[in-house]
C-alpha cells in the first residue's frame, strides 16, 4: 500500500501500542500534524512548552512503563526539547520523540529553523536516528520503541525531514528488530547467581539497596520474596523509592546526602550490600573510597558499563534484575538475622530523620506529612528537584510502585509540572499531587494551560518559601547565610495566577488550615493549586555534605532554629 | 589500588553509517578516555568497518572503554587485544631534508628498518616506513638528526596472534570472564 512518511509515522507509532503524543507544531513537522485527522486514535495533546512535551512524556512514561511520545518542529522546537530527554537519559526512562527537521535538499545549508538535533542529543539520548528516506521509517520506528524500552531504557530520537513526510512510497509493516549491535543481557551468569546466594546465606548484617531497575523491571514480588524469605531489610535509592511497601516491617528508607540518618547508618555496618538496579550515584555513595567499606557487594544491573563504574563489587551480574531475583531466590533458604533488625531499629531511634520540631509555624514537612495521610500513602507524587523534593521523598510514605516520580539523575527544576500532568494523562483515574517549589514551578507553569484545556485533575502543593530554597540551604551552611540571587521578592500572587488559568486556587498561610485545604483539593472535581506559605528558611536534615562520607552526617539541630 | 597506565589496543566492528565515528568519538570526550591512535577501515564484510583504538590507561579503564563501546547501539563487537599477542602495524610517511651529502647515510638507515624511499626531490626525500609503534616512533627520531619536515601516521591497526576476531570475541564472553 502507498502511504506518505507522515502516515507512515502515525501507523508505526499506533502498531508499537502509541496511543498518546505530546507536542507542538511548527513548519518542518507540519506535514505530520495534518495527517493526525486521519488517525483518531493517536490522541494529541498540545502543550505550551516543548520541554513541556518532553517532560510530559517522562512522566507518562514512568506510571506506565512504556515509551512516552513527543513531538517537536525542528530548530528550537527541537532544542526545547533537550532538557526533558537529558532528564529521561539520566534516569533511564523510555521516551521515542519525532523532530521534524528541513528539507533533505536545504540540510547543512543553515536553512530557516535548521538545528543539527541529532548532533545536539547524540550524548543524551540512547539512541537517534536523521531519516533520509521515508522508506526507512517503519524499521526506525519499530527500532525506536525497542531500544527506548529493553535493556536499560533510555529516550530515542527520530528527526525526520518534511520533504520525507511528504514522500510517498511503498509501506511495509516491518517484522523484525534490525540492530545487528544490540542485544542486552538479560539473564544473569549462574556461577555468579550461586556465589551471590552464598554470600547471602554467610552474612549476618545484609542490606538490599533497591534502585530504579527494580521499578523498571517491576520485580516488586522477587524483591519481597528475597527480602521476606531472607529476613534482609530493604533500603531503596530515591528513584528506587516506593518499589518496596514504605510500610512493610523490613522496608528501612532511603540513604545518601539527604536521605535518613539511619538507612545510611546500616549501609555502613553492613556486612553485605545487595544492589539491585542502581548505579552508586555519588548522592549516595558520598566519598566513594569510604563507601560501606565493611561490606561485600553484590551488584545487580542491566547495563554492563554500570559496574565497576564507581564502586568496585564482589560479585558483579549483569542482567534484568527481575530475571536475576527469580532465579537468585530458588538458592536462598530461609533465614533470620534479629540481632541485625534489632540493630537496624536502634539506629532508627537513635536518630530520628522524620520527626518534626515542635512548633505552630507552617512547616513543609508538615504539608507532606498531611498529604501521605491524607491519601493514605496511594497518590503519584511527582517532584522536581531541591528541598521540596527531599521532603517528599522523606516524608510521604509510599505504598504502590511506580508511585515517586521525581528527576533524580538530572536534578531538573520545572519537572514537577509536565511530568505531574503525563502522569495523570497515563493515569486519568490516579490522584496525582504535584509537589513543587515557587522556583521550580515558576519554570515550567505554563503548562497549567494545557492542564486546563485538557481537564486533567492534577493538584498541585507549591511549598512557597520565596526562596531557591535547596541553594539558600547551602548558602547558609557554606556561604557564612550570604543569600545571593537566591531570595524571590516579587513572586506571583499563585493563587490568582491558577485563576487566570482557570483552576481553582487556595492559599494557605496558618499550619491549622493545611489538611483542609488538602481534602478541599481531593474532593474538587478539576485541577487545584494550592499556595503553602511555608517557614522561609526551613532546612533539610539530616545531611551528608558532597564528597562526606556518613561519619561527616549533619542532623536536624532540634527545635533551635524554627522554633526560635 | 594503584594501577599502571599502559597503552592498550582495543578493536571494534561497527555498522558503516554516517555519524558512526562522530558517536564514538563523542563517547570518548565525554567519558574523558585517551585515545592514542585510532585507525578505521572497511572489513570482511560489507556494511561493516573495523576500528582499532590504542588507548592510555589502566586496565579498569580499558575495561570501561570496551563497555562503553559496547553500549553504542551500532557498534556490533568489542576486543581488548592482550599485549603479548598482538601483531600491530602502522604506516608512517616521512619528509626528511636531504641533499647528496646525507642521502647515503639517510639510505643506510631505512635500509635497517626495512623501510624505502618513495620520494625524491630537490633537498628533501618521502619515506615510507612500516610497523609497529616503537619501530615508527625510533625511525622518526633517528631521521630527526637530518632534519624531519613532515610526519603522517595512520595511527596502530592490530590482530591478535592465532585466533580470530570471531574466537577471541568468544573466548571473551564465555560465561568464566562475563558476568
Amino acid at each position: 500500500m502507498k502511504m506518505r512518511g507522515a502516515q507512515i509515522v502515525c501507523e508505526s507509532l499506533l502498531r508499537e501500542g502509541c496511543n498518546v503524543v505530546f507536542g507542538i507544531p511548527g513548519g518542518a513537522i507540519l506535514p505530520l500534524y495534518q495527517t493526525l485527522p486521519e488517525f483518531p486514535d493517536l490522541r494529541h495533546i498540545l502543550v505550551r512548552h516543548e520541554q513541556g512535551a518532553s517532560h510530559a512524556a517522562d512522566g507518562y512514561a514512568r506510571v506506565t512503563g512504556r515509551p512516552g511520545v513527543a513531538f517537536a518542529t525542528s530548530g528550537p522546537g527541537a532544542t526545547n526539547l533537550v532538557t526533558g530527554i537529558a532528564s529521561a537519559q539520566m534516569d533511564s526512562v523510555p521516551m521515542v520523540i519525532v523532530t521534524g527537521q528541513v528539507a533533505t535538499t536545504v540540510i547543512g545549508s543553515d536553512a530557516f529553523q535548521e538545528t543539527d538535533i541529532t548532533g545536539i542529543t547524540l550524548p543524551i539520548t540512547k539512541h537517534n536516528f536523521l531519516v533520509m528516506d521515508a522508506t526507512e521509517i517503519s524499521q526506525v520506528i519499530k527500532d525506536a520503541f525497542h531500544i527506548a524500552n529493553t535493556g536499560r531504557p533510555g529516550p530515542v530520537l527520530v528527526d525526520i525531514p518534511r520533504d520525507i513526510f511528504l514522500q510517498e512510497v511503498e509501506y511495509i509493516v516491518p517484522t523484525e528488530i534490525n540492530l545487528p549491535g544490540y542485544s542486552p543481557t538479560i539473564t544473569g551468569n549462574t556461577k555468579q547467581i550461586k556465589r551471590a546466594a552464598e554470600l547471602i546465606k554467610d552474612s549476618k548484617k545484609p542490606v538490599i539497596l533497591a534502585g530504579h531497575g527494580v521499578l523498571i523491571s517491576q520485580a516488586y514480588s522477587e524483591l519481597r520474596e528475597l527480602a521476606e524469605k531472607a529476613q534482609i531489610p530493604v533500603i531503596t535509592t530515591l528513584l528506587g523509592i516506593s518499589c518496596f511497601p514504605e510500610d512493610h516491617v523490613l522496608s528501612a528508607g532511603w540513604p545518601g546526602m539527604h536521605g535518613l540518618a539511619y538507612s545510611s547508618l546500616a549501609i555502613d555496618e553492613s556486612d553485605l550490600l545487595i544492589a539491585l538496579g542502581m548505579r552508586f550515584d555519588d548522592r549516595i555513595t558520598g566519598n566513594p573510597s569510604k563507601f560501606s567499606t565493611n561490606s561485600k557487594k553484590i551488584h545487580v544491573d542491566i547495563d554492563p558499563s554500570e559496574i565497576g563504574k564507581n564502586i568496585q563489587v564482589d560479585v558483579p551480574i549483569v542482567g534484568d534484575v527481575k530475571e536475576v531475583l527469580s532465579s537468585l531466590n530458588k538458592l536462598i533458604e530461609p533465614k533470620t538475622h534479629p540481632d541485625w533488625i534489632k540493630r537496624i531499629d536502634q539506629l532508627k531511634q537513635e536518630h530520628p530523620s522524620l520527626d518534626l520540631p515542635k512548633t505552630d509555624k507552617l512547616l513543609a514537612r508538615q504539608v507532606i506529612k498531611d498529604i501521605s495521610e491524607i491519601t493514605d500513602g496511594r497518590a503519584i507524587i511527582v517532584t522536581g528537584v531541591g528541598q521540596h523534593q527531599m521532603w517528599a521523598a522523606q516524608h510521604y510514605t509510599f505504598k504502590d510502585p511506580c508511585s515517586l516520580i521525581t528527576s533524580g539523575g538530572s536534578g531538573t527544576m520545572g519537572f514537577e509540572v509536565p511530568a505531574a500532568m503525563g502522569a495523570q494523562v497515563a493515569k486519568p483515574d490516579s490522584t496525582v499531587w504535584s509537589i513543587a517549589g515557587d522556583g521550580g514551578f515558576q519554570m515550567t507553569m505554563s503548562e497549567l494551560a494545557t492542564i486546563a484545556e485538557n481537564k486533567l485533575p492534577v493538584k498541585f502543593a507549591i511549598l512557597n518559601n520565596g526562596f531557591l530554597g535547596m541553594v539558600r540551604q547551602w548558602q547558609e551552611i557554606f556561604y557564612e547565610s550570604s543569600y545571593v540571587s537566591t531570595g524571590y521578592t516579587g513572586n506571583p500572587d499563585f493563587v490568582k495566577l491558577a485563576e487566570a488559568f482557570n483552576i481553582k486556587g487556595i492559599r494557605v498561610n496558618d499550619k491549622a488550615q493545611v489538611r483542609s485545604a488538602i481534602q478541599e483539593a481531593m474532593d474538587h472535581d478539576g485541577p487545584v493549586l494550592i499556595d503553602f506559605v511555608v517557614e522561609q528558611e526551613e532546612n533539610v536534615y539530616p545531611m551528608i555534605p558532597s564528597g562526606m562520607t556518613v561519619a561527616d552526617i549533619i542532623e536536624e539541630p532540634i527545635n533551635e532554629k524554627v522554633t526560635a | 589500588m594503584s594501577q599502571t597506565i599502559e597503552r592498550h589496543t582495543v578493536t571494534a566492528l561497527v555498522e558503516d553509517r554516517p555519524g558512526v565515528l562522530n558517536r564514538i568519538s563523542s563517547m570518548f570526550r565525554r567519558r574523558g578516555y585517551n585515545i592514542s591512535s585510532l585507525a578505521v577501515g572497511q572489513s570482511e564484510t560489507a556494511g561493516l568497518s573495523r576500528m582499532t583504538f590504542v588507548v592510555e590507561g589502566d586496565p579498569d579503564t580499558v575495561e570501561m572503554v570496551s563497555k562503553n563501546l559496547h553500549k553504542l547501539v551500532e557498534v556490533i563487537k568489542v576486543v581488548n587485544i592482550s599485549k603479548d599477542n598482538v601483531v600491530s602495524r602502522e604506516l608512517a610517511l616521512v619528509r626528511v631534508e636531504s641533499d647528496a651529502s646525507s642521502r647515503s647515510e639517510i639510505m643506510q638507515i631505512i635500509d635497517i628498518f626495512r623501510a624505502k624511499i618513495v620520494d625524491v626531490s630537490q633537498g628533501t626525500l618521502i619515506v615510507e616506513v612500516t610497523g609497529d609503534e616503537d619501530k615508527v616512533d625510533s625511525l622518526v627520531d633517528l631521521l630527526g638528526t637530518f632534519g624531519v619536515k613532515e610526519v603522517m601516521r595512520t595511527g596502530t591497526i592490530a590482530m591478535s596472534r592465532g585466533v580470530s576476531f570471531e574466537q577471541e570475541t568468544k573466548r571473551q564472553k564465555s560465561p568464566e570472564n562475563a558476568w
